[in-house]
């Protein structure tokens, strides 16, 4: 616990590299992969608030995504509404409906709080497939706009232009780059104060919070909230970039990869869900060649890691210690 | 105010004496439980007892397992709601049907006779966790680092070093807790309920499977913890720290206050070493 | 029907070491392609054997299949793990499925595989009601093995050595009841009975794809938890409960909704009585 200001520096210093990446590799191709890989880095770290930080696991995470992409392409389509408007508003409506699923879902024990929102997440999609008149059905909404910028320009003297975001993934990434070090920043915040030791003592022995004063439903929805809303922002810029939404982008198997990002990485550490999202979002793509055999390795990848890692790549050493030696009591039994 | 009446189940012949009529300082009663019953599918664990503790008073709790000592103590932190009967604290604030965070804002703070300690936790991120309910900050505070927050968490941070170094602790403040030894861990978990600055500990079972030596540091710590001006409820089995530290003993045997009085009285008591069966 | 087989699976295996086991959807789903298989064999190497042989022969066969197939999950994925936090087993449950569906769908194709009808379409009528040889046949086999299942349970030592299981692990222990042999046999027990319903399934739509399994598998979690996950009557009732719900709503509504129905279910009943209908509730210990 400390009280200095280590974790701007932290940010700037790992992500920086990145800020001069667009710059050395032209490759329109990268950029845009790194793009992608930066929007699940942002859905990763908000998915380990709820499910790394406070226990609390979320498997219908496309949902919140999938309503923030709507929630912009509808406003976008009905109403105009710019990105920049359009962005927070997403995170708002994914964040109410977190609050709205997790009131009553958050009381219950914790693998009934997995089926809840699993069972969310399923609805979710399949109403948006079955939506036809407001959600465009499985063809989704089309021809959703990008961002605009006023930037000044100088062609006949000094005025503002509207400039438009458009294929080049570029202005995109820098976009990204910037909500995942402000989301980063944030999240190191919460991490380091009172927010933060609520949810891992929530985490840790519920009972115990609550006899220690820590308001426990209220801090688990804060938690809920602030990890749907995150998702529903990430949710924006993806429809803002692909220009299309269709429900089938956003599936179980999506919910599922997240928290692959999430438990690989270590849960709970910030850093963590980074590289989890990194090592997982790029790994199709240089497994190119096994693409049939993908899911079978990704399910292979998360028996193998539950039983030999669980605490994940950056995951404390001593997760480790004790899932190890609460095993041993286990194959110490003699009436094997 | 009357003496809370006594019913026990098996007749109501025990000792009584008048929670009000104490040796120790106070004249307010801190905490007064008033015929508390409480079922579980059945089982009666609690059957109309009544309990009081003074401001600044040591209290001890005893009786055999399964007396429902624990439930005592989970029905007055709220973690178990009761079926019959009143909770007060400090006079007028009704204390069964609150959730147990407000109980502690209250100023009632307890620790397990299993040892609930934050495992991955350092020890003053535990400490401090019981400053939760002191400090006003909130989400934006912590994301915009105020001045509140920044405030705050200074505070907290001193005050956890103090409360480590108060039940001797300190070296140890950036451990994990998972890797404390026992004895080390059930003083975090006095610590941590001290954070809250209560007006009244539950401490149940403080001294389990320690050594002569620990027992005695923990007992001086109580003393130390009724000078702070706080009162204390505590369970325990062991009758060498239970008498010379308690103004006054209470005993329960299967849900019911069977025996109240000062330690040599209770110690003398025929159906206190009935319940026993030779225990003490 | 074919849900509360599956349902009793999971109920089985949630009451002795509190898992929600994920996989357990793709067992029923290997069962139904297990059956095709035979069937396939048969038609190429015995196409003129009656069809009650090839039915026995395939309800057989995916049995024994998915007895070896749930014997093998419980011991390759979840036994090493047995005493780590649930949260850690719930995953692999979910790497488990994954990796079964696409397991399947590498051997037997992405497509929809057509299941030959076996059972000669014989129908009879009962004043407005008419069913089929093959409902018959459903009907009495789920009830049939649900039946013996329930014997088995209350009747048998190994039945009972469950239920302590169930109960107070750590006891059962103490008593000498060798756990984990218990819980491989719970496992294997409940594999078989949602490979039958697989293969039922199987025959019934005409149908399969490797997807199957997650849907029916989450339906039929739906069914055991609002029994009351650990009671097997109540899997049962619940699993019953919920087929004739979703046939009567397929009715009015269509067929897309009705997933979403079964979901709704699903959390309101989570949520308002997470004990199910004849559940027990089960506090937290302090």
């Amino acid at each position: 616990m400390t009280s200095k200001h280590p974790f701007s520096f932290q940010v700037v210093l790992f992500l920086f590299p990145f800020v001069l990446f667009p710059l050395l590799d032209k490759n329109t191709y990268h950029i845009d992969l790194l793009t992608n890989v930066g929007i699940y880095v942002l859905l990763a770290m908000g998915l380990n608030v709820a499910v790394g930080f406070t226990g609390l696991l979320n498997l219908g995470y496309a949902a919140f995504f999938a309503l923030g992409a709507y929630t912009y392409a509808l406003l976008n389509l009905h109403w105009g509404c710019s990105f920049w408007i359009g962005m927070p508003i997403a995170g708002m409506v994914s964040m109410i409906f977190g609050i709205v699923i997790g009131l009553p879902s958050i009381r219950v024990r914790g693998d009934y709080l997995a089926i809840t929102t699993l069972g969310f997440g399923e609805i979710v999609r399949i109403s948006f497939n079955n939506l036809d008149a407001w959600t465009g059905g499985p063809n989704g909404i089309l021809g959703i706009d990008r961002p605009r910028l006023w930037l000044p320009a100088f062609e006949g003297g000094f005025h503002w232009k509207l400039w438009s975001f458009s294929v080049n993934p570029t202005p995109y990434f820098y976009l990204v780059l910037a909500l995942v070090a402000v989301t980063a920043t944030l999240l190191f915040r919460m991490s380091d104060s009172k927010m933060g030791r609520a949810l891992v003592a929530i985490r840790e022995d519920e009972l115990a919070a609550s006899c220690m004063g820590i308001p426990t439903l209220k801090i688990k929805l804060i938690a809920f909230g602030l990890s749907s809303f995150i998702a529903g922002m990430a949710g924006a810029v993806f429809a803002s970039k692909q220009t299309i939404v269709t429900p089938d982008s956003f599936d179980f198997v999506l919910s599922v990869l997240i928290l692959a990002m999430v438990v690989l990485g270590g849960m709970g550490n910030i850093w963590g869900s980074a590289l989890g999202a990194l090592v997982l979002g790029t790994l199709p793509e240089l497994l190119r060649g096994f693409a049939a055999y993908r899911m079978l390795l990704f399910g292979l990848l998360m028996i193998l890691i539950m039983i030999f890692r669980p605490q994940g790549i950056l995951g404390g050493q001593l997760i480790r210690r004790e899932l190890a030696s609460r095993r041993k009591e286990a194959d110490n039994d003699p009436t094997t | 105010m009357t003496p809370p009446p006594d019913l026990s189940a098996t007749g109501g012949r025990h000792e009584m004496s008048d929670p009000l009529d104490r040796k120790s300082g106070g004249g307010v009663n801190l905490l007064e439980v008033r015929s508390v019953s409480k079922n579980f599918g059945g089982v009666a664990a609690l059957k109309n007892i009544s309990v009081g503790v003074n401001d600044r008073e040591i209290v001890g709790l005893i009786g055999p397992n399964g007396a429902g000592k624990t439930s005592f103590f989970n029905c007055i932190t709220g973690l178990v709601p009761i079926d019959q009967g009143e909770i007060f604290f400090k006079g007028n604030l009704r204390l069964n049907g609150l959730p147990p965070h407000r109980i502690l804002e209250a100023g009632v703070a307890r620790t397990f006779q299993n040892l609930r300690i934050f495992k991955h936790m350092t020890l003053l991120e535990n400490v401090a966790v019981g400053f939760h309910a002191r400090t006003r900050s909130g989400l934006w505070d912590v994301f915009l680092r105020t001045r509140r927050l920044r405030v705050e968490e200074k505070k907290i941070f001193v005050g956890s070093r103090e409360l480590l170094a108060f039940v001797g602790l300190e070296k140890h403040g950036n451990d994990i807790a998972a890797f404390l030894p026992y004895g080390y861990q059930k003083r975090l978990e006095i610590a941590r309920a001290l954070a809250s600055d209560p007006k009244l500990l539950l401490l149940d079972e403080p001294v389990a499977g320690m050594n002569p030596q620990e027992k005695n540091e923990i007992i001086a710590l109580v003393r130390k913890i009724r000078e702070k001006g706080i009162a204390v409820l505590l369970i325990e089995h062991d009758m060498k720290v239970v008498m010379p530290l308690s103004d006054r003993v209470i005993v329960m045997d299967e849900g019911a206050k069977i025996g109240e009085g000062l330690p040599d009285e209770i110690q003398n008591n025929p159906r206190v070493i009935q319940a026993y069966l030779g225990e003490g | 029907m074919v849900y509360a087989l599956i349902a009793l699976g999971y109920t089985m295996v949630y009451g002795v070491i509190q898992l929600i086991n994920f996989a357990h959807g793709e067992v029923f789903m290997v069962g139904a392609y297990l059956a095709l298989t035979v069937i396939w064999i048969f038609a190429s190497l015995f196409p003129g054997a009656p069809f009650w042989l090839v039915l026995i022969s395939l309800l057989l066969f995916s049995m024994l299949g998915s007895a070896f197939l749930g014997a093998a999950i419980e011991k390759i994925a979840y036994r090493p793990l047995r005493g780590s936090p649930k949260l850690t087993a719930l995953i692999t449950s979910i790497g488990v499925s994954f990796f079964l569906q696409n397991a399947v769908m590498l051997i037997y194709g992405l497509k929809e595989q057509s299941v030959p009808e076996i059972i000669p379409d014989l129908r009879w009528h009962a004043g407005h009601l008419s069913f089929s040889l093959i409902q018959l046949i459903i009907f009495t086999t789920s009830l049939g093995f649900m039946f013996f299942l329930s014997w088995f349970i209350k009747h048998t030592r190994t039945g009972k050595a469950m239920r302590a299981c169930a109960q107070d692990p750590e006891a059962a222990q103490l008593v000498g009841i060798p756990i984990n042999q218990i819980i491989r046999t719970t496992f294997v027990l409940g594999s078989m009975l949602a490979a039958v319903g697989g293969a039922l399934f199987g025959m019934y739509y005409g149908s399969i794809n490797f997807h199957d399994g997650y849907l029916a598998g989450l339906k039929a979690f739906t069914a055991a938890v609002f029994g009351g996950i650990g009671s097997v009557p109540g899997a049962m009732i619940g699993g019953i409960l919920l087929g004739v719900f979703e046939g009567l709503g397929a009715g009015y509504i269509s067929s897309e909704w009705k997933d979403v129905f079964a979901f709704l279910l699903l959390g309101a009943v989570l949520i308002f009585k997470p004990s199910g209908i004849l559940g027990e509730h089960l506090p937290d210990k302090v």
